[in-house]
């Protein structure tokens, strides 16, 4: 299996603290790595710095053989990332248009019916409820078929019918290869998805490997191992 | 290419969000409007005193009035994360610049425009015989205004006290652009013969938005990312 994420002795600073300490982790094509770990571990920090909105210090990392943040990942951080001020539709098609989508005008109006705004597709989002600006942001993630998924606590604060869709749309991502990384406090959903998994503790990488059955039937035993 | 249709998506994108909420225009147009006014009452300036001071009050005008359009330009990214979205997407940290500084420079355009029109009727002044003229030096004056605009919006996106700091540290980079663009319009408003001196400024402004729109694009991925 190609590796689609390689990270090499990643170290990250803010100021004198060291969020990341020596990190390396691969990330094979098509599979998808639950990155678990308690708050403050250095998760989002690995995340933002895939995505390329964070500089790191030393270390290499590379995406299908590129520096991080060359477009090749659909990112969901803790913001919905949609503009209050633009309707649902203007919000997908705008995105689209910057994924290079072809029609973006047809994905988008497929988009809004496939997560159910499809009534509410001229409406501002600022008028939409919290179900809905999640659904949206859903859609805005997954609209342009990313080969690349990274996904700050996408579980976190959704509605029964989000992370019915989350999952489903992670599942869809991953049966037509995209490689997910996925941060998330709610162990049950991720490992049901995920295939690896890597457990990060005050910066360090703990623990990386293939997600066994015993994972799946005890949630916390990673972090009883290593803890 | 890729760069330039992703800089006019976000231009168009920030355009229309500005069409229906009206946020900055409102408060630059009135802006703008009230000090042209306010300055002929205050002054009731002769002919004289407007041809030479004529420039000069036009571009500060619009460079006070350009401080309340770029204050908004990236804090408009900040709700909602759109700023960390946009930057996680295909687009480029330099067409993202760029589409912000383009969008600026519509906006403050229209505003230049209905501050001529204002300072036409206040001040009596008819800048209608070089109007094409006029026009090339507030395009290139205000492009120079708002690439700058863009970059350090940029830069103070995430600070507290934004609404000072980005005119405080934009004003002083921005004199030699002034002193040209204002002694240009001086010279356009009295009608009188261009010297050689004249196309020195034109120069400097063109040498302006050149150096600083390159600076921009080079500069983009340090000033977005971290």
């Amino acid at each position: 299996m190609n590796r689609a994420i390689e990270l090499a002795g990643v170290w990250k600073f803010y100021g004198d603290y060291a969020a990341l300490r020596d990190v390396s982790l691969q990330v094979a094509e098509g599979s998808c790595c639950a990155l678990l770990g308690r708050n403050g571990a250095g998760k989002t920090t690995l995340l933002r710095i895939l995505a390329g909105l964070s500089s790191f210090e030393r270390g290499r990392i590379q995406i299908f053989g590129a520096a991080p943040g060359q477009g090749h990942a659909g990112f969901l951080g803790h913001g919905i990332g949609v503009y209050e001020d633009l309707s649902a539709r203007e919000n997908l098609r705008f995105f689209a248009r910057l994924a290079d989508v072809a029609e973006p005008e047809r994905i988008a109006k497929e988009w809004l019916e496939r997560v159910g705004l499809a009534t509410a597709s001229d409406m501002l989002v600022r008028q939409f409820s919290r179900g809905m600006r999640q659904r949206l942001a859903l859609a805005r993630t997954f609209l342009h078929a990313p080969k690349v998924l990274l996904l700050d606590e996408p579980f976190t604060s959704l509605d029964d019918r989000a992370i019915a869709m989350l999952s489903e749309l992670l599942i869809e991502s991953r049966n037509r290869g995209a490689t997910i990384v996925l941060s998330t406090h709610q162990l049950r959903e991720a490992l049901a998805i995920a295939s690896h998994v890597a457990l990060i503790e005050n910066g360090r990488l703990r623990h990386s490997g293939v997600r066994t059955q015993e994972m799946l039937d005890d949630p916390g035993l990673l972090y009883r191992l290593h803890s | 290419m890729r760069t330039v249709k992703h800089a006019l998506l976000i231009a168009r994108k920030d355009l229309a969000v500005e069409l229906r909420t009206k946020e900055s225009l409102n408060a630059a147009g009135a802006f703008a409007i009230v000090i042209l006014v306010l300055f002929s009452f205050a002054f009731d300036p002769g002919p004289e005193e407007v041809r030479e001071i004529g420039g000069g009050l036009l571009w500060l005008v619009f460079l006070f009035a350009g401080a309340l359009v770029f204050n908004r330009s990236f804090a408009r990214e900040l709700p909602n994360d759109c700023l960390d979205t946009l930057l996680a997407s295909p687009l480029s940290a330099g067409s993202l610049l760029v589409g912000k500084a383009f969008a600026n420079f519509v906006m403050l355009l229209a505003i230049d425009l209905v501050s001529l029109v204002v300072f036409g009727i206040f001040f009596n002044v008819n800048w209608t015989r070089h109007v094409w003229e006029l026009g090339v030096v507030f395009a290139l004056g205000t492009w120079g205004i708002s690439i700058l605009g863009a970059v350090f919006g940029a830069l103070t996106v995430d600070l507290r006290l934004r609404e000072l700091m980005l005119p405080v540290i934009i004003y002083p980079l921005l004199i030699p652009l002034l002193i040209a663009a204002i002694e240009l319009t001086k010279l356009l408003l009295s009608n009188g013969p261009p010297s050689p001196s004249d196309f020195l400024w034109a120069k400097m402004l063109i040498v302006f938005d050149v150096v600083f729109t390159a600076l921009a694009l080079a500069l983009a991925d340090t000033i977005l990312v971290n």
